[in-house]
Order: structure tokens, then sequence, then C-alpha cells
């Protein structure tokens, strides 16, 4: 079983979500980088751009699978890990850490609430998730 | 294999140059050059002369000779590429493209001096009419994508003339990617339908789509997992209820020839390609041709110019107000259209029967072979094609990869993989009719040799391929760090 | 049959471990109904004897560049194919190979597109060329919706000297994306400047101009080029590579995207294709850019190697969201013009250029020394221009055709505005003494 971490909330489309202060940070899971295989290409939006929860707001790219990166939350976006740019792989090695890929200013904190938590989105993998 | 010391030559042919080395010849001006290089101001001349590589003819007919040995082709190897219809590809077909009242005949060139060429092309879209029961074909479509985008466009311009607005396209999820795309382009969202395990449509899923929002269902027949759908004619019948016009992707069609026809199951729009079905060579990817053809309600929308014929003559019918508008520069890939052309007047009709006739036959004769061995995807007979899953391998470690690149070592190009996407560790065998009992006996001992291997010692497999001039090679490294064109080492 | 190798004999034992009785047990999906109860209606079939005689007298009704002087253009050219090219793509392992999905035994194809799109971006002044689209006019229409994609805007401006014939693919292909085309106004055979800057604005998404152009004049690509990025839009360039040993790169004035019709290259004119799309691009669109891409990597040993790469972006793997849907390119016509190039070389496009330019300068002076007979535009141009005649062009080229002469293209039926016009290209392939026999017959046919 791919890791989960405790503090954090996720999606079914297997992003994570982390509260930092009034912010959010945001990557994708352990268990997505280990289904795509080696991430070759990230596309992320521009600091300044809305967000809107559940829609897509950027891709990830393997050599032969593309996936859209949909919003955990809406709102603006306050940093974009410009550092994937470069070193895609990152998301590989260390997809809760360096490998975040957003900071995000929510726009309604109750879609935080909607988030699954750890132990949901363990169970949600657990069903075979995909 | 025979080409072990291919693996010493890692030549591009900029590495191979050397300041001053001519290829060329041509001949010394007639006229004055001077004025003429004069005549154009500065700023518009090339500053810095374009880094060419400069090497003898010997050195361009041997590097590209030993290039090309890095290569497999139909011509030395057996090439089981489901769903491309990988078959032989006659050389007088070659012969007939290089005549140069063909090969040298300028698109422009007045139609009374063109009338051998578009009388060839007239037939031609007959016989293709009549070998797939439509009422018209246009030939200039360039291959089967650009065919997709002519019949969809030519939908929609239909539905258009009718005052309907529809703004959906169905497509079965075991769809070619090109369907997707082609619809994409038109303008259409496109929507997927279910299909089940055996690569059928799921008639409920497509009942529920239907509607008068939707302009068209485009299915591959046979499907993508080799099987004829039973039921296509209904299919089309329920689509037509709710006036969605039935398009047919004709990637396989060499499954049927003179057997039965699109236009007699239903269809209203199907393309073919030359380069699978009418023996244009593949050329390593292209050129191919994608004629489309059409029943007689899309023929005002047909591409213009339309090759017609009138009491003196053929000619090109520009006034075609209804036209959806031109796919290239000029009338199609004329080239490929001689060679269809030579292949179809070459077989006939009892020919080109025979040609599907063995080319089912082949196809469940590797299919039965191989049922012990390898999953199959859908119970038989199958048609043209037949579809494995190496899941049971993969259980021990083998992928479909695996596979494919161990048969490259064994001296087989490799079927398609991981296509059709419902299909777990797919494995599509398409052996073509131009194949010998013998050539199918050899290649299923080697895929029985395979899933031995793959049970006892599959070190084997998971090195291959060992005797082609690279090995595997690093397309992470590829897509991460793109290296696109050459550069000097500085 | 030649090609059908199964004997009677082979059948029955395949039939045999199959376990039916006959083919027709394998066709028992096809329903009853829709089957076809008579043989195909098809001209009998041919020994290849007998065809050969059939297709070369079809051959035979054609006015084809070796039968007949030509000096037609408009997107197509008589340029001379060197002696190797056609030897080396008959070698079976190229023109019966596959597209190359399998890297380890498609090596071959791999170097050869690989060196392509070297050769491509060197010439056109680009950083990445792709592997080719089907033909220069559809490689606009790729390059208009790429525009489209990568500034998010909908206008294109079509400078009014690109090839009406291209115009018109470009105007299926944007259809469904509901791009709006505008003219960049072109009064004298190049474009009003002044008046372009006014029509290019905040929703143009680029700025296409052919140079040379149809009319054969070369128009000013830096200064479209200033126009287009003051606006925000890309300079998209459709050029003839054939023409690059002499004429500057587009890419080194300023042109974010260039195309163009690469059948000049040592491809046949072939009654119109297949042909050769060129696309290359400034390294930034690189992922937006449609068609193949061949990149270097390495192999599990550390050798150099070659693959497809980049695929996500194709229809095989994105599929609605492809950057287009272009499967099957023309590999083969790439690799005929990888061998031109490699053969012409350094020195030899550059001659090839000079020779064309040289002629048609010539056959220009002499052809507008015609009493009544004049250049149409006061515009520099390179291997092609635009004649005025004082006589219906349509009939002069009837007429010279069966003297022998390819005069030219009347341009009547593309280009209403310039229907007194004929429109004549000249190559390296054409000597004095055919222009000179040119000018004499056209005399008489005006006089």
């Amino acid at each position: 079983m791919a890791n989960v971490l405790p503090d954090l909330r996720y999606t079914r489309e297997h992003e994570w979500a982390k509260k930092e202060g009034g912010r959010i940070r945001v990557g994708i899971t352990a268990y997505a980088q280990e289904q795509l295989g080696d991430v070759v290409f990230v596309e992320l939006p521009k600091v300044g751009a809305k967000l809107t929860a559940h829609q897509a707001f950027g891709v990830v790219e393997s050599v032969k699978a593309v996936s859209d990166l949909f919003a955990p939350i809406s709102g603006e976006v306050a940093d974009a890990n410009a550092e994937l740019g470069q070193k895609p792989e990152t998301v590989n090695q260390d997809p809760y850490g360096k490998g975040w890929m957003l900071v995000v200013s929510p726009s309604n904190a109750k879609e935080w609430e909607q988030l699954l938590t750890a132990a949901q989105y363990e169970e949600f993998l657990a069903q075979g998730a995909h | 294999m025979p080409y072990d010391n291919q693996r010493a030559y890692d030549r591009l042919v900029f590495e191979l140059s050397s300041p001053g080395r001519l290829a060329f010849s041509l001949p010394e001006s007639d006229v004055p050059v001077e004025p003429a290089l004069n005549a154009l101001p500065a700023k518009y001349r090339r500053a810095t002369p374009a880094a060419l590589p400069e090497v003898s003819e010997l050195d361009v007919v041997r590097h590209y000779s030993r290039l090309s040995q890095m290569n497999y082709g139909v011509d030395t190897h057996f090439y089981p590429l489901g769903s491309c219809t990988m078959k032989y590809n006659p050389k007088i077909n070659e012969d007939a493209a290089r005549i140069a009242g063909f090969a040298r005949l300028h698109p422009l060139a007045p139609e009374a001096a063109a009338q051998g060429a578009l009388q060839l092309m007239y037939d031609l879209g007959k016989m293709l009419a009549e070998i797939a029961g439509m009422d018209a074909v246009s030939l200039q479509p360039a291959a089967g994508a650009q065919g997709e985008l002519a019949g969809v466009l030519m939908i929609r311009a239909y539905h258009e003339a009718r005052g309907e607005k529809r703004t959906k396209v169905l497509i079965p999820d075991s769809a070619h990617g090109t369907n997707p795309a082609s619809t994409a382009l038109a303008g259409y969202e496109v929507i997927e339908v279910k299909s089940d395990a055996e690569g059928q449509v799921d008639l409920a899923d497509l009942e529920r789509h239907l509607g008068p929002d939707v302009a068209a269902f485009m299915i591959t027949v046979p499907n993508t997992l080799g099987n004829f759908e039973p039921r296509v004619m209904e299919i089309a019948e329920r689509c037509h209820a709710h006036g969605v016009q039935v398009y047919m992707d004709g990637a396989n069609l060499n499954a049927i020839l003179g057997i039965t026809r699109p236009g007699d199951l239903g269809f209203d729009v199907c393309h073919f390609n030359l380069h699978k079905t009418f023996t244009t060579p593949h050329g390593g990817g292209g050129p191919g041709a994608g004629p489309v053809g059409i029943k007689s309600h899309l023929e005002p929308f047909l591409p213009a110019p339309v090759v017609a014929k009138k009491d003196d003559g053929y000619f090109l019918d520009w006034k075609r107000p209804q036209s959806i508008g031109k796919l290239q520069a000029f009338w199609g890939n004329f080239g490929m259209h001689v060679r269809a052309y030579t292949y179809i007047r070459t077989m006939g009709a009892d020919g080109l029967r025979a040609v599907s006739d063995n080319a089912v036959l082949n196809a469940n004769y590797v299919m039965k072979r191989l049922e012990a061995y390898y999953d199959v995807a859908a119970p038989g007979p199958c048609m043209h094609e037949c579809v494995l899953s190496a899941r049971k391998q993969k259980k021990l470690g083998v992928t479909a990869m695996d596979v494919a690149k161990r048969l490259l070592d064994l001296g087989f190009y490799a079927p398609s993989t991981y296509f059709p996407l419902i299909v777990e560790e797919a494995l599509m065998i398409e052996p073509t009719e131009t194949e010998s009992k013998e050539t199918l006996d050899a290649f299923c001992e080697a895929m029985i040799r395979i899933a031995r291997e793959a049970e006892t010692d599959s070190r084997g497999i998971h090195e291959a391929p060992v005797t082609t001039p690279v090995r595997r090679l690093d397309q992470t490294k590829a897509a991460r760090e793109p290296n696109l064109r050459w550069r000097p080492r500085s | 049959m030649r090609y059908l190798p199964n004997t009677a004999q082979n059948q029955r034992a395949m039939l045999e471990t199959i376990g039916v009785r006959g083919i027709e047990d394998l066709l028992v999906r096809i329903p009853a109904k829709a089957r076809l109860s008579r043989p195909l209606a098809l001209p009998s079939a041919l020994a290849e004897s007998e065809l050969v005689r059939h297709l070369r007298a079809l051959a035979a009704r054609n006015a084809d560049a070796e039968s007949a002087v030509c000096f037609l253009g408009g997107g197509a050219y008589d340029h001379y194919v060197p002696s190797p090219i056609n030897h080396l793509i008959l070698r079976g392992e190229f023109f019966t190979a596959y597209t190359p999905y399998q890297p380890e035994a498609s090596q071959g194809t791999l170097r050869t597109i690989y060196e392509y799109q070297t050769m491509i971006a060197e010439l056109t002044g680009m950083d990445v060329a792709n592997a080719s689209i089907y033909d220069g006019a559809s490689s606009l229409a790729e390059a208009a919706l790429m525009a489209h994609a990568v500034t998010s805007r909908t206008e294109i401006v079509l400078g009014g000297g690109v090839n009406p014939l291209y115009r018109r693919v470009v105007e299926t292909y944007v259809d469904g994306a509901g791009l709006r085309l505008r003219e960049g106004p072109t009064p004298e055979g190049v474009l009003d400047l002044d008046a372009v800057r006014r029509v290019v604005g905040g929703k143009t998404a680029a700025l296409v101009v052919q140079s040379p152009n149809f009319y054969g004049c070369l128009e000013d690509v830096a200064a479209a080029a200033e126009i287009a990025h003051a606006a925000g839009a890309l300079l998209v360039i459709v050029s003839d590579p054939v023409n690059l040993g002499v004429l500057e790169a587009p890419g080194r004035q300023g042109a974010d995207i260039v195309v163009g019709e690469g059948q000049g290259l040592g491809v046949p004119l072939s009654f119109g294709g297949p042909y050769l799309g060129v696309f290359a691009a400034k390294q930034e669109f690189v992922r937006r850019m449609p068609g193949r891409l061949v990149g270097a990597t390495v192999d599990l040993d550390g050798a150099r190697g070659f693959a497809l790469t980049l695929q996500t972006r194709e229809q095989h793997i994105r599929r609605a969201k492809a950057t287009s849907n272009i499967c099957t390119n023309v590999a083969l016509c790439a690799l005929m013009a990888t061998i031109y190039l490699a053969t012409l070389g350094k020195q030899g496009l550059v001659r090839v250029g000079e020779l064309s330019a040289a002629k048609a300068h010539y056959a220009a002076e002499r052809l507008a020394a015609v009493p009544g007979v004049s250049l149409r535009f006061a515009q520099p141009f390179f291997k092609e221009f635009t004649l005025k005649l004082p006589k219906s062009p349509e009939r002069v080229v009837a007429r010279l055709a069966k003297q022998g002469i390819l005069a030219g293209l009347a341009l009547k039926a593309l280009d209403k505005k310039h229907a007194d016009c004929l429109l004549v290209a000249v190559t390296e392939q054409r000597t004095k003494d055919e222009i000179d026999v040119f000018a004499d017959a056209l005399a008489k046919a005006v006089a």
C-alpha cells in the first residue's frame, strides 16, 4: 500500500491538500505517482490563476500517459513549484515534500471539509481505486 | 540475425561530413547568374550558409543503406501489427507510380493535359465505392485521420444544412485514438460509449446517449478486438431513428472485401486506408491515403474539387457550394492512388474476396494455435486479427511489452501492444493474407517459446532485445530532456 | 494468385486445426442479410504485362514534365531529383516498415527522421522541426490551430499573398475551432504593412505570411514579425525550403512557426501528392506541436539510440485533447528530402537556388519583352513571377500545351482579381533554349 500521510486531506483523483496557515499546499499522492511511473513533465497554472474545486488545473505526464490535475479546493494560485519544470522526477522522489505543485489561497473554506481524510482515502485505495 | 555488424554503426550523416566534399551534379548556368542575385535585396538573402552535410555520393548511398538495415520491414520480416494490415506491398505498384506520365505530372497541368490521371482517379473512386457499397468517394484525404475529419465535417455540414444543431459524437472506448481526435478537431464534444468485455458495443449505454444532440456514432468494423459486431445493422437503425449519422472507421476493411459492405450494413460514411487494405507501402510512417466514401445524401458536402466526367473527358468540378472545402493543397495523394488502382486491377473481384477469406483464415489459425498459451481477449471466430492478453504472463513478471521485445530477437516484428485500451496487456495480431502457413507456424512457435520461457526462465525475455542495433531505450530520458536535433560537439 | 500463398492443402490443414469445415464457418457473425450475394462489380483481373500496358496507356494521356517543358509552379515545382534518392527509398526495409513504435527494430527510420528534423530546423532557422505533416497546406492549417492553442486568441490574419489553395485548407481545418480568418491587405503583390498593422490586434493569434508568396514576390518577413509581436500574436511563415540555400531563414527574421511545402526537396510532382508538409517552431512551443517527434536518448548499455518522444501530445495517448489528429504522416517523403539535402549538401542547395533564380530572372526579362506582356508586380522575386497578358491566359495556356509547353498557371480560377495574369515558375531544370522557345511561342500566342 502506498504511503498516505495522516495529517493531509485527499481527493478521489489522488491529489493531496495540506493546511499551512490560511493557505493550502497541493500535490499528488504517492499512489498517483506510482501509477503514473516516471514523471517527465508537469504543467502548472501561473501565480494568480483562479481555481475551481474538482476542475482540472494542469497536467502531469509520464512517457505514455497524461493525467489531468484536479483542484482540491477553489481559490487563487499563490505559488507554483517552478522547480518541477527542470526536475519533474521530484514528483516521484518526494511527492509529499519537494514534489509539491501549488499553494492556493482558498476562496471557500467549507470545501476543505468535503475532502477525504487520510482514513477515507486509504479505504478508497483499498477498494481498488483507479 | 543478419545484421550483427549494425551494432558497430552509429553515425549520423552530419558526422560523415568533410568540407568541400560533393554528392551532387548540376549544370553550369547558360544564363547570367549575377544579375539575378543582385536583384535580390541583401536583407532577403541568407547571411550564414545552412550547415548541411558535405559528403560524397557513395557516402550517401552507404549511409542510408546501412540505416535501412537497422529496420524491420515487411520485405524482410513477418510484421503482425494488429490494426495496421502489414501485407506485402507489390513491386509492380512501385513501377506504376514511377511512370513519368504519373510521377512527373504537375497538379496544375491543364485538365486536357491530365486526362489519364483524372480517369485513373475517377475509376478508382468508382471501384472503391463498389467495394464499400457507397454512392461516392473522395480521394482527397491524405491519410485515415484526414478521412475521418472529412467524414465528420460532412456529417456536420449535413446536419447544419437541415437546420439541426447537434454537438456530440459517440465513440466506443475501444476506438483508435484518431477517432476522438478528428471528431474534436471538427468541433464536436466526444462522448465515450462503453464496450463489453468482447469489445462489442454496450447497447444500453449507446441507447442512453442517443438523442437530438448527437450528430454521429463512429465505430470500427470489425471492431478493434478483431470481431464482427453481429448487431451492427441494428445499431445503425437505432442511430438513424434518432437522426444520428453512422460512421465506419475502415481500418479493418481487409476482413470483409467482397463479403459484406459498409453501405449495405447501414453506414452513411466510411473511410479507406489505402496503405492498409490496398497495399500502398507504409513507408516508415506514411505517406498513406484515406479516401472517404459516403451515401448520396452527403454528396453535396464532398471535399472540393470532385473528379467528374462529361462527354469530352474528365475534369475537376469546383462548383460545389456546399462543400466542406479542401483538405490538401491539391487533389489527394495521387501516387498512392496509382498504387491502389494497380492493386485492385491486379486482384479483380475474386482476388479481393480471396484476400479477406485468407486474412480471416490466417488470423483464426494463429489464435487457435496460441489459445492454450495466452489468454484470448474475446472468443472466436475472429475476423482478420485476434487480440491476446499477456495477463497470465504478467503474473510471472512478463508484460506484453516484454513479449514484443523478445519477438524481435526471434526474428519477428511485434504485434501491436496495449491496444485496444480495454484489454489488459493486449497483444493484437494481424497476420494478413500474404503470409504462408509456414511463416505463421514459425511465429506461433516463437510465441509458444516465449510463453514457456515466462514460466521457466524469463531472464532472456527481460534482456531482450539483444540482436537489434540498440537495446531497450531510455524513453524517460528522451521525454525529460528532449534532444530533437543534432548539434556539432563544441 | 501470386500474393496469396495458402494452397488448398494449406487451407484444409489450417481449417482442421481451427476445428471448422470451411472459411464460411468463420464468418457466421456477419448478418446473413448484410452478406453480398454477388461478386463485386469490378473490372476483371489483369496479368502484370497487361496491366503495365494499360497503365502506360493512361499515363501517355498526361503531359508531364518529361514529355513537356514545365513552367508550372503555384506550390509544386519541377526540381531535379538526384538518382540515389529513388534507389535508397526503394530499399524494402525503409518503404515497407511501419511507424517506428518499436524503436529497437526501427533505428533506420528513427535516425533518418532525426536527421530530417535537424536539416529542417537548420534550413528554417528554427529550434525544432517535427517528423512531417501531409503537405504544405495542411501544415499551415495545423500552425493556425497551434497558434490558437498557444495564445488562446481566435483570429488568424492571412496575408493576401498566401496560396489561395492553402487558404481553403485553413478554412476547412479551423472551422471546428470557430476561428475567424481575416485578410492581410496585399494590393500590389506584397503586404501593405501599414494596412496589416491595422488588421492585426488583440484577438490575433497569428499573422501568416508566405514568402516568396503565391505571386512569386518576396515579403518583408522581419517587418511582419515586428507587427505580429507588437500585438502579442505569433508570426507564421510559409516558406519553400528548397529556396533556403539562398534566401534568409525565416527563423532569423522573427518567425515563431515555419511551415511549407517540401516537395521541391526530391519528392516527385506526382499530380499533387504525396508531398511533404514541413513544420518547425521555436523551442518554447514544442509541447503544442502537432505530429511526431524523434529524440535522441541512450539504451540499456549507454549506446546512442533514437525513439519517438513527447508522444503524450498525440492522438493515441491524448485522444480528444491531442494537439492534432494526425497519425500516419509522410515519413517516406521526409526520407526523400533527407537524402536530397544530404546529396545537395551545403553547396548544392545554394547552387539550385542560384540557378533557379538566374533562369527565372532571365525568363522574366524575355517574357516581359514580348509585346503586350508585362510583369504584373514591381517587386523582388525569386524563381516565380506573375505576368500580365493581353489575351486570355487560359487560351494561351491551352495553345502552348499543344506545343509541348506548360506555360504556367492561369490565375483566374484561383484568383479572380488577377484574371488577366499568368503565374510562371522556372527551376534549375529549365534551359535557356527552352525559355527562348517559350518566349517565341508566347509572342505568337498573344499576337
